[in-house]
């Protein structure tokens, strides 16, 4: 299993080479021309344009509050009574009597900052373990291969364990908050990151410009740093748009196994999802637009990754 | 091969090693200490230091965790905090329903996955493929927890159709031969409890099979999208073979070890889907019992089951990995 994994993960870090050599020009411009012309892509970029616009305006553009109990004497838990869909309210009133609509609105940016900042931190983490593993892979000697050889190990090893048992002991550790989950879907993802950086890296090394530098006397760190490591994202971000999607996921299940954000107020997607089951049998419509919500946008994340590797990777765009 | 083997073993034991590293890290950080969990608010200082003593936590932490990794390798973890009963027998007590749960769901997603992905690549561009494709995306985008819960309020709740929880209705009356209901009721013929136990078992099964089902379906698909490609297929139908020879002995048996790889890879996140679906069905499995735990903070409980999923699942790994030698010779060579 990890073998196929580490096979996924180098297939990736190929794509970007290969594109790169075969039709020359910038691998950006020539991604972004395929794009253009593939409906998966266009229906991706929509749904996450849309999204990104929803979380930045959410709190301008939501027609009530979010946390207040407007009309909070008008919903009756014991009874089941949770007042539908009307003029007022386009989605109705959650549990304790707040505007649905708006706070799927004004959630909409907590759930993109959970993903994002979930990403960030694997990305983050990961780049620098794979980054190291590689600089010292490529310029460090023999003691060099040696440290990399340790890193990648472990890195290899750190695949092997399922997210969700790091995701649980790491959640356990720190106490049920939205920061947890954060951290808790970002730590998993690290492995992922810093493997596929470092052969993209690795692949980059071998390049005509990197011989280059190294005969004009550029110093070595700054190869790594300016020459090597930014040419070496196209996989990597392919990778983080992917795993955006899954950290939404992600972050919503931890929340609903009593590891998310405790305080009721907040409006995220994830954290209502869960909350929402209390009211399953009388009020589905209650988890109903979250889970909608989630499941759009992570469709949106995964259909603009998947639209952005097929686009890299030559082989990927035959079999399609 | 034998060497790469015993490197591979090797990897493992350092692994696990480390795992169990951390593990105790993690336990011996948490707030205040595991005595305090186990004690009232109000206990007095010497009944602290008692249970100190008594659970060795004045030792050194060398010596700690020389007799954690003792016990652990015993599968002696220790009692549950919320139930008082050894964590390896509540383990042992409800694996088999997981298994159970587990192999339905992989046959679901297997039997449905397969011939659909065959189909949506054989049909491809037509309405056919078109839902196959999408709607294995939204498969997997869906959160497993919110499927199975709709499930249940549609199909048991207003429908009325299933059960809504558990394995069997409670009172049921069975022989416990393999812990798996279905197959003990085949077995000692009470075919009351198998048929009983298929019924508590097809919803939780179906919520836990969609992502594996969407991942299989994508899979075949592109992998018969591309052996259908191949030089081979286009020679075998010219020289005239039978559709289903072609079928059988070019196609599908070229385009499998993609999708063998997949199912091997989707193991972790079937555990994961399996404390989900679980705890929405309270189907007395495993998954239940680690949703419990950790939200009632049953540390000790915890610790026990993430160390034997993480040496099942990393033995699984190993023995796969192995597979892949004698199923494709390419990567006896790599290695």
């Amino acid at each position: 299993m990890t073998l196929a994994k580490i096979e996924k993960l180098d297939r990736l870090v190929e794509a970007g080479v290969e594109a790169r050599t075969a039709e020359g020009g910038s691998l950006w411009h020539q991604s972004l021309r395929r794009m253009r012309r593939s409906p998966m892509a266009i229906t991706g970029a929509a749904i996450v344009g849309l999204f990104l616009l929803i979380a930045i305006l959410g709190p301008w553009i939501a027609p009530h509050s979010s946390t207040a109990q407007e009309w909070g004497d008008e919903v009756f838990l014991n009874r089941n009574i949770f007042p539908g869909p009307r003029a007022e309210n386009w989605f109705g009133l959650d549990h304790l009597g707040r505007d649905m609509f708006s706070r799927m609105v004004v959630g909409a940016r907590q759930t993109l900052l959970v993903g994002v900042v979930a990403t960030l931190i694997g990305f983050a983490a990961g780049a620098v373990v794979g980054g190291v593993a590689a600089a010292s892979g490529i310029f460090g000697g023999r003691w060099g291969q040696r440290i990399e050889s340790v890193i990648m190990r472990s890195v290899d090893v750190a695949l092997a364990i399922p997210m969700l048992l790091l995701a649980l002991s790491i959640a356990a550790m720190l106490g049920p908050s939205l920061t947890t989950v954060m951290v808790a879907v970002g730590v998993a993802q690290i492995p992922i990151f810093a493997r596929l950086l470092r052969g993209s890296m690795l692949a980059q090394a071998h390049s005509d410009y990197v011989m280059a530098a190294i005969s004009l006397g550029v110093p070595k760190s700054r190869i790594v740093i300016s020459h090597i490591f930014p040419n070496s994202l196209g996989p990597v971000i392919v990778q983080a748009t992917l795993v955006l999607a899954t950290a939404i996921i992600e972050a919503a299940a931890l929340s609903y196994l009593g590891l998310g954000n405790p305080d009721p107020g907040s409006a995220e997607w994830g954290t209502m999802l869960a909350d929402a089951q209390r009211f399953l049998a009388g009020a589905p419509q209650l988890a109903i637009y979250p889970a909608v919500g989630i499941i759009i946008t992570a469709l949106g994340f995964t259909l603009l990754g998947e639209a952005m590797r097929e686009s890299l990777d030559p082989r990927l765009r035959r079999e399609q | 091969m034998l060497r790469y083997t015993v490197k591979r073993l090797l990897q493992l034991v350092v692994a696990l090693l480390g795992l169990s590293l951390l593990l105790f890290a993690w336990f011996k950080s948490l707030p205040g200490g595991p005595e305090n969990r186990m004690l009232p608010d109000n206990a007095t200082d010497q009944q602290r230091e008692a249970l100190r003593e008594a659970l060795g936590l004045d030792e050194p932490v060398w010596t700690q965790y020389g007799e954690f990794l003792g016990r652990a390798v015993r599968l002696d973890f220790g009692n549950s905090l919320s139930s008082g009963r050894p964590i390896s027998t509540e383990l042992a007590d409800r694996l088999p329903a997981t298994i159970e749960l587990s192999l339905w769901a992989i046959a679901i997603a297997i039997g449905v996955g397969i011939p659909l992905g065959y189909l949506a690549a054989r049909k491809r561009g037509t309405w056919l493929d078109f839902t196959a494709v999408s709607g294995s995306l939204i498969g997997i985008c869906t959160p497993v927890f919110f499927l199975a819960a709709m499930l249940k309020v549609v199909f048991s709740q207003n429908l009325g159709w299933l059960p809504t929880a558990f394995r069997l209705t409670p009172g049921t009356d069975y022989t416990d031969v393999t812990g798996l209901r279905v197959l003990d009721g085949l077995i000692t013929g009470e075919f009351d409890v198998a048929w009983n136990a298929a019924m508590h078992l097809i919803l939780p099964a179906i919520a836990l099979a969609s992502i594996p089902l969407a991942v299989i379906t994508r899979i075949t698909r592109a992998s018969v999208l591309e052996v259908l490609g191949e030089d081979y297929v286009r020679t075998a139908d010219a020289k005239g073979l039978k559709a289903q020879t072609i079928r059988g002995r070019h196609v599908m048996k070229n385009a499998m070890l993609p999708v063998v790889t997949v199912i091997g890879l989707l193991l972790g996140s079937l555990f994961a889907g399996a404390v989900l679906t679980e705890s929405v069905f309270s189907f007395g499995g495993v998954g239940s019992f680690v949703y419990a735990a950790t939200t009632e903070r049953d540390y000790p409980a915890l610790m026990g089951f993430i160390l034997v999923i993480a040496v099942s699942y990393v033995a699984l790994n190993l023995i796969v990995d192995l597979s892949y030698g004698f199923l494709d010779p390419r990567v006896r060579v790599r290695s």
